[in-house]
Formats: C-alpha cells, sequence, structure tokens
C-alpha cells in the first residue's frame, strides 16, 4: 500500500520542521518527505489546510483491563485513544490484578496489539500489590514481552523513603524510570481538594500544594542520590514546577507531566459540587495553572499527559465526599492544550506538539512512537483539522464512561485521521476498529 | 421585594431584604407556640421529606416539629453513609425522592455539598439542614432571629465567633448571615482550627478572646467535636478551656446587656463553663425555641406562602 499525504501543515518536533509539505508512506513506514511530491500511483489524500504531526502519545493512561471494565477496557480505552490522536498510550498499573507480573502485563500489552487502535505499554507497579511494602519483580516485567522500563503506584504514593531510594537504586539496573504519585500522604488523610479560599468556602477538606511538593523534593533527593531517572506525573502546583526547573539545572534526571485539565481548569469548578472536578491531585488555583502553563512552554515540564480515569456513572455520580477521584482526556486533550494555551497565546503550536510526542519519547521508549516524520521512521501520524469547532458531549466520546470535566465546552481543533503505522486508525473522524 | 426562594442551600444565597422577610415571618409564625393548640393548617396536604442522612437529633426533631405545627406530612428517610454502599448512586436517590411526589426536601448530610447536587437533580425545593463543614443556614437564620430579639438592630452589633471554624458548618453560615445583615463579626481560634483562608469572608480575626471580650455584643462559641480532641489539633482539652473557652471572669468582662450564644450541644468544661452556659445571659435554649419557629418560616416561604400569607396563617390561629 502506498499512500501520498498532500499538502499538509507539517509539524515535526523532532526535526523542527514546520512547513507545507508531502508525506510518502510504503506499509509501515514514512518513505520520503517533501514539497510537492508526484503522485506514483498511489492513494492521495488532500490534506491541504490541515495538520500533519507525529502520532500522540499519552504517559499515563487508565485503561481500567483487567479488573475495572465497567469503567473501561483496553478496546474502549484504545479507541478513545485513536480519536484522540494518539498512536501509543502507556497502561497504568492500579488494575485487579495489578500489573506487577509479566502475566498481567503481556495480556495487557497483546490486547492492545490484537485491537490495533493504539500500542499499549504497560507501566509495571512499583510494589506488590501496589501496597507499598515490597518492590515488585522489575527484572520480570522488563524482560517480559511488554518490556517494561517505566514503573508507578499511580494513585497511591511511595511513603517510605526508603523504599522509594530502593526502588531508585534497583531501577538503575534497567535503565527504568520510577514515577512515583506525588502526595505526602500524612498531609492528605481526609482532602477532597486543592486547599486554599475555596475549600474554605465550600467547607471541603484541603489537599495542600505542600502534600505534592514535599513529596517531589524528597524524591528529587533520592534520585539524586542515587543517580536515578526520576519522573514527576501531573504536577499540578507552582511550587512543584519551582522544583523540577531547579533540579534540572541541576543536572539531576528528572522529567515532568502535566494534564490538560490542570492547564485549563481551576479550583473555582468545585463551587458546582459536580463531582466529574474530583480529581487526585485536585484542580488548583488559577495561579498554579497560568505556572503550569510556563512551566510547559519552557520546558520544565516535558509532556502533556492525559491521566485518562474513566468512572462509571453509578460510582462517580455520588456526593462530592464518596465519588472517586479522576477524570476522562484521551479524546479532549490536544483539542483542550490548542484552544486554552495555543490560541491564549501560552505555548507555540509546534512546542504544543512537542509535548504530545518527543516529550513523552523522552521520558521512556516508546520503539517508534513520539519521533520524526521522516524518511525510515514507522507511519506514526495525526491530522488534525485547526478550523473545527466542537462542543464536548460525554456520550459521544469513544470511553465507557462519560465523566469528561469539558461537558459542554466549545474546543477548538480536532483530531481528524489516526495513523498506526500505515493504517488508519481514524479517518475521518471515525475510529477504524 | 426580593426575589422567591427556591432552595435554601447556602446563606451566600440570600441577601439582607430575603433575610429580614424570613426572621419576620418567623416572628409571625412564633406565636403559634404559646396558643393551646400548636398547629395551623397552611401546608396541609403537602408532604416534606426530611432526608436525614447523617446522625442529627435536635437538628430533625425541630425540623419535624416545624413541618408538623404547619400541618404538613412528614416522611422521614434516615440512613449514614453514601447510597453507593446501597449499588445505588446519590443521583438515583434523588430521582427516586421525585418520583414519590414530595413537596420539598429538607436534607442533612456529611458530604459538604449534597443539597446542592440534590438541588441539581430534583425540581421541588431543597432545604440544607446542615452539610459537611459547609452551611446550616437555618442555624445561622434561627441565631441571627435570637440576636434581632435581644439586642435589635443586627446592624449594629459586633459578633466574636470563637472555637473550631476550620470544622464548622455553622461558623460559615453565620458569618456570611452577620456580614449580609451588616454586622461586625471578628474570628478567634487556634490556628489549627482556622480555614486555610478567609479571603472574602469580611471579618477580622484575633489571637485572643481577651483582646476583644469587652468589646463584644454577641459571644458565639461553636462546639469543640470530640474527634478534633483526638486529632492533635490543640494539646488538650484543658489547654483550650484555659485560652480560647469561655468562663465566668471573661462573662463579667463583656459589656452590659451582651449574650452568650452557642449552637449546641455543648461540651461543658471546654468551650463553655457550667457557670457560663447556666447563666441568665446565655440565651442557648432560646435558640433551640425560635429554631422551630424559623424553620416554620423557611419551609412556609419554600413551599410558595408570601408573607401576607404568613400573616393569614397567624390570623387562623387566632381567630
Amino acid at each position: 500500500m502506498r499512500l501520498l499525504l498532500k499538502g499538509a501543515r507539517v509539524l515535526d518536533p523532532a526535526s523542527g520542521r514546520d512547513e507545507v509539505a508531502d508525506v510518502r508512506i510504503l506499509g509501515e513506514d514514512v518513505v520520503e518527505v517533501g514539497p510537492s511530491l508526484t503522485d506514483d500511483g498511489d492513494h492521495v489524500h488532500d490534506l491541504a489546510g490541515l495538520w500533519l504531526v507525529p502520532g500522540f502519545v499519552d504517559l499515563h493512561t487508565h485503561l481500567r483491563e483487567p479488573g475495572f471494565e465497567e469503567a473501561e477496557d483496553v478496546a474502549t480505552g484504545t479507541a478513545a485513544a485513536a480519536a484522540g490522536g494518539y498512536t501509543a498510550v502507556c497502561a497504568m498499573a492500579n488494575t485487579d490484578p495489578v500489573a506487577d507480573s509479566a502475566a498481567v502485563v503481556e495480556m495487557v500489552w497483546r490486547r492492545g496489539l490484537e485491537v490495533g487502535l493504539a500500542d499499549v505499554f504497560p507501566v509495571g507497579a512499583i510494589t506488590k500489590g501496589l501496597a507499598g511494602e515490597e518492590l515488585s519483580e522489575f527484572g520480570e516485567l522488563h524482560d517480559s514481552a511488554a518490556c517494561v522500563d517505566f514503573f508507578s503506584d499511580d494513585g497511591r504514593p511511595v511513603a517510605s523513603a526508603q523504599l522509594m531510594r530502593r526502588a531508585l537504586q534497583y531501577a538503575t539496573a534497567f535503565d527504568a524510570v520510577i514515577c512515583n504519585h506525588s502526595e505526602e500522604p500524612s498531609l492528605t488523610a481526609v482532602a477532597q481538594m486543592n486547599e486554599g479560599a475555596m475549600s474554605s468556602l465550600l467547607g471541603l477538606p484541603g489537599w495542600p500544594h505542600e502534600a505534592e511538593e514535599v513529596m517531589i523534593a524528597r524524591d528529587l533527593i533520592l534520585a539524586a542520590g542515587v543517580g536515578a531517572r526520576l519522573h514527576v506525573p501531573h504536577v499540578t502546583t507552582a511550587g512543584a514546577a519551582l522544583l523540577i526547573r531547579e533540579a534540572k539545572a541541576r543536572g539531576i534526571r528528572v522529567t515532568a507531566e502535566v494534564t490538560p485539565h490542570h492547564l485549563s481548569i481551576d479550583d473555582a469548578a468545585v463551587a458546582s459540587y459536580d463531582p466529574v472536578f474530583k480529581v487526585n491531585p485536585p484542580v488548583r488555583t488559577v495561579d498554579d495553572v497560568l505556572a503550569l502553563r510556563a512551566a510547559l512552554a519552557d520546558g520544565t515540564i516535558d509532556a502533556v499527559a492525559t491521566d485518562h480515569a474513566p468512572h462509571p456513572p453509578e460510582t462517580k455520580d455520588q456526593e462530592w465526599e464518596h465519588a472517586p477521584c479522576g477524570m476522562l482526556g484521551l479524546e479532549t486533550a490536544f483539542s483542550v492544550v490548542v484552544t486554552d494555551l495555543v490560541e491564549a497565546g501560552a505555548l507555540d503550536l509546534l512546542t504544543a506538539v512537542a509535548r504530545f510526542t518527543t516529550g513523552p519519547a523522552s521520558v521512556r521508549n516508546l520503539r517508534g512512537h513520539g519521533g520524526s516524520i521522516a524518511a525510515g521512521h514507522p507511519a506514526n501520524l495525526t491530522v488534525v483539522d485547526p478550523a473545527q469547532r466542537w462542543q464536548v458531549d460525554g456520550v459521544q466520546l469513544q470511553s465507557r464512561a462519560r465523566n469528561t470535566p469539558f461537558q459542554g465546552r466549545t474546543l477548538q481543533s480536532k483530531p481528524v485521521h489516526t495513523m498506526l503505522r500505515g493504517r488508519f486508525t481514524l479517518r475521518d473522524g471515525v475510529v477504524q476498529s | 421585594m426580593t426575589a422567591r426562594l427556591h432552595h435554601l442551600l447556602s446563606m451566600e444565597d440570600l441577601d439582607a431584604a430575603m433575610i429580614e422577610l424570613i426572621l419576620d415571618t418567623a416572628h409571625k409564625l412564633h406565636e403559634i407556640a404559646d396558643r393551646p393548640i400548636k398547629k395551623v393548617p397552611t401546608l396541609r396536604g403537602r408532604t416534606v421529606c426530611n432526608m436525614f442522612l447523617e446522625d442529627s437529633t435536635r437538628t430533625r426533631l425541630s425540623f419535624d416539629l416545624a413541618a408538623k405545627r404547619l400541618s404538613a406530612d412528614v416522611l422521614t428517610f434516615t440512613g449514614k453513609g453514601s447510597s453507593v454502599s446501597k449499588g445505588e448512586s446519590f443521583r438515583d436517590t434523588a430521582l427516586t425522592l421525585k418520583a414519590m411526589g414530595i413537596d420539598a426536601v429538607v436534607v442533612r448530610s456529611h458530604s459538604s455539598g449534597a443539597p446542592q447536587q440534590l438541588a441539581s437533580y430534583i425540581d421541588v425545593p431543597v432545604l440544607n439542614a446542615g452539610d459537611g463543614w459547609h452551611q446550616h443556614p437555618t442555624q445561622a437564620l434561627l441565631d441571627l432571629y435570637t440576636m434581632r430579639h435581644h439586642l435589635g438592630d443586627l446592624s449594629q452589633l459586633h459578633v466574636a465567633v470563637i472555637g473550631d471554624i476550620l470544622h464548622s458548618r455553622v461558623a460559615r453560615s453565620e458569618v456570611q448571615g452577620l456580614r449580609t445583615m451588616g454586622a461586625r463579626v471578628t474570628i478567634v481560634a487556634p490556628p489549627t482550627l482556622l480555614p486555610p483562608s478567609i479571603q472574602g469572608w469580611g471579618v477580622d480575626v484575633v489571637r485572643s478572646i481577651d483582646d476583644i471580650i469587652d468589646d463584644i455584643d454577641v459571644a458565639y462559641l461553636l462546639r469543640v467535636q470530640h474527634e478534633r480532641m483526638q486529632g492533635g489539633f490543640f494539646p488538650s482539652s484543658r489547654e483550650y478551656a484555659r485560652i480560647w473557652g469561655m468562663n465566668g471572669d471573661r462573662l463579667r468582662r463583656m459589656k452590659a446587656g451582651s449574650i452568650v450564644m452557642h449552637p449546641g450541644p455543648m461540651n461543658r468544661g471546654v468551650e463553655i463553663t457550667s457557670e457560663v452556659a447556666d447563666h441568665k445571659r446565655a440565651v442557648i435554649s432560646d435558640q433551640v425555641t425560635n429554631g422551630i419557629a424559623v424553620r416554620m418560616a423557611v419551609l412556609y416561604l419554600l413551599l410558595g406562602g408570601g408573607p401576607e400569607g404568613a400573616g393569614h396563617a397567624s390570623a387562623e390561629v387566632m381567630a
């Protein structure tokens, strides 16, 4: 199969290319990129007026399989990924059973291949059963077919400094990355939302920014001490961004991610008590949102990651206090960043694309994802229509769940085609399952 | 004339005119309690659901009595914890109530915001009877009623709210109600029991009761809950009583005519000594009595009555 993608604005952060160009694909790979390529009997797609970018990569996805298929599974989650322009997602370990054995991570990885809508890179649990007590078998997970090189107990912090230090040390044997949920649990025992003026008014127990920053500071010091690689998930506070910026300047091997919702929504949204806005870490203040945008723009934060966390209505539609934390993200992520950051002038478009592609690829080995649009690279590509304005409706999303915090919002730009190794997974806005 | 009352979720929703209307209506209804037959037919044929999802005796009884004195049918629904334990969402619980055709819901919940969520699910009036740390508007209204009765013009008062502000729904409602009526409010609390921010509250904060004791018209004491005593917010109840509690010495330093209030139940010996609690300037049992009239007024206004009707309700009794 030969394809010729003609006339798109090619945005390729790896090479810095931002120009109208044609891209020729043969089989699974890009074979030629250049202005005005001649049609050699290819299937031609006219992409004039559209953006052609590398397929997006999500470092932080809850696919919920195995164990919580009423919320999401690999098929619905990767359909959501394809619809959002993603060609690869990293599936978090808090499944049931937990992703702490080769059997579980290989199952999840294989389900991704079978479904064929996005490559699934499982995240391994740092501790067995996410219990925070004993390290899981990093070697077994690393040597499995899923090749796990990234470990997280996401949702739960590794509270013990000793255990965290050992995890970081042990991971260096596999050049693996440790990603610790940044929350000092003794400061958040009953927390329900960001601590501050809004929590004071709403009478909800606060989740203080210090709880995140204390944990990040500890982990940065530990990672520096043993020379290990640390990844900070879902950064939410101005102070956390400052810690990471300083650590990078000092040469500590740290990477970081931020979610679209923390870049877009502040804690005033909680005044509705609509549990769709309940998330951990919580949405913070406007000042935090602005600091996160700046940190994403200046490279302190490497990647936008969704923390896509589906929950079915019967658990999410509870009193705020009883509702679980988490929001959908895959299908709105890029559009939110374009609408709230790029259009607002807080981030240039090529950098925005980088934070969805080369940024995540700098964090872990993504085997052909997050790379360049260049000859010899796999054709993992996304086409975005910048002119499309669309209104988010949870019922219309590919995810099994509906808990999008952007319900009813009008967003600018939408992925219209997604291609995984030369094959459309999203075509004209329709998932190709 | 103020807008009609659709729900009573938070004191933040009430302007001064609406508060005045509620207090005036309560005043008219108050005399029903002094009649041999303490009942008027005003809400006959209407059904009020008392949905108490958290332990409460005083408030539930007060609402029960208020509805019954207005001849409403009362459906009491008690339960603890979340509907999720029954495999049902809170939304489903709300829709079930709606399907039963009730006319108003009085809701008490451990969860801040639950009444507001309920109001978004169903189209009958929702009356917040206390939600988490958030609001307890009828408590604030009955306190304003009591202050007005004893001291007159609320805008001229200086009220000290003393104690656990952080965890107190009463404090939030009290402060908002007093500020709306133009009163001066000073907060006194151990720093660990202050909210993270009082931005926009319009109050002063002082470190010691003794800084303001001779200037205030009302010492409003909040209950120190047992779990706070265990929670490390302050070293001991003994120290709390000494520094933050109201005692006879402090009472004697208060201005002539000033009063002491407490939403109950009291921890005698912690936030209030028995000497103060039993003193004639402590109007704590008046608060309880006034609570019934205020809740009658709110039910009456929520279920569609106007100020003329309240006079009529009262007139019916006098006839």
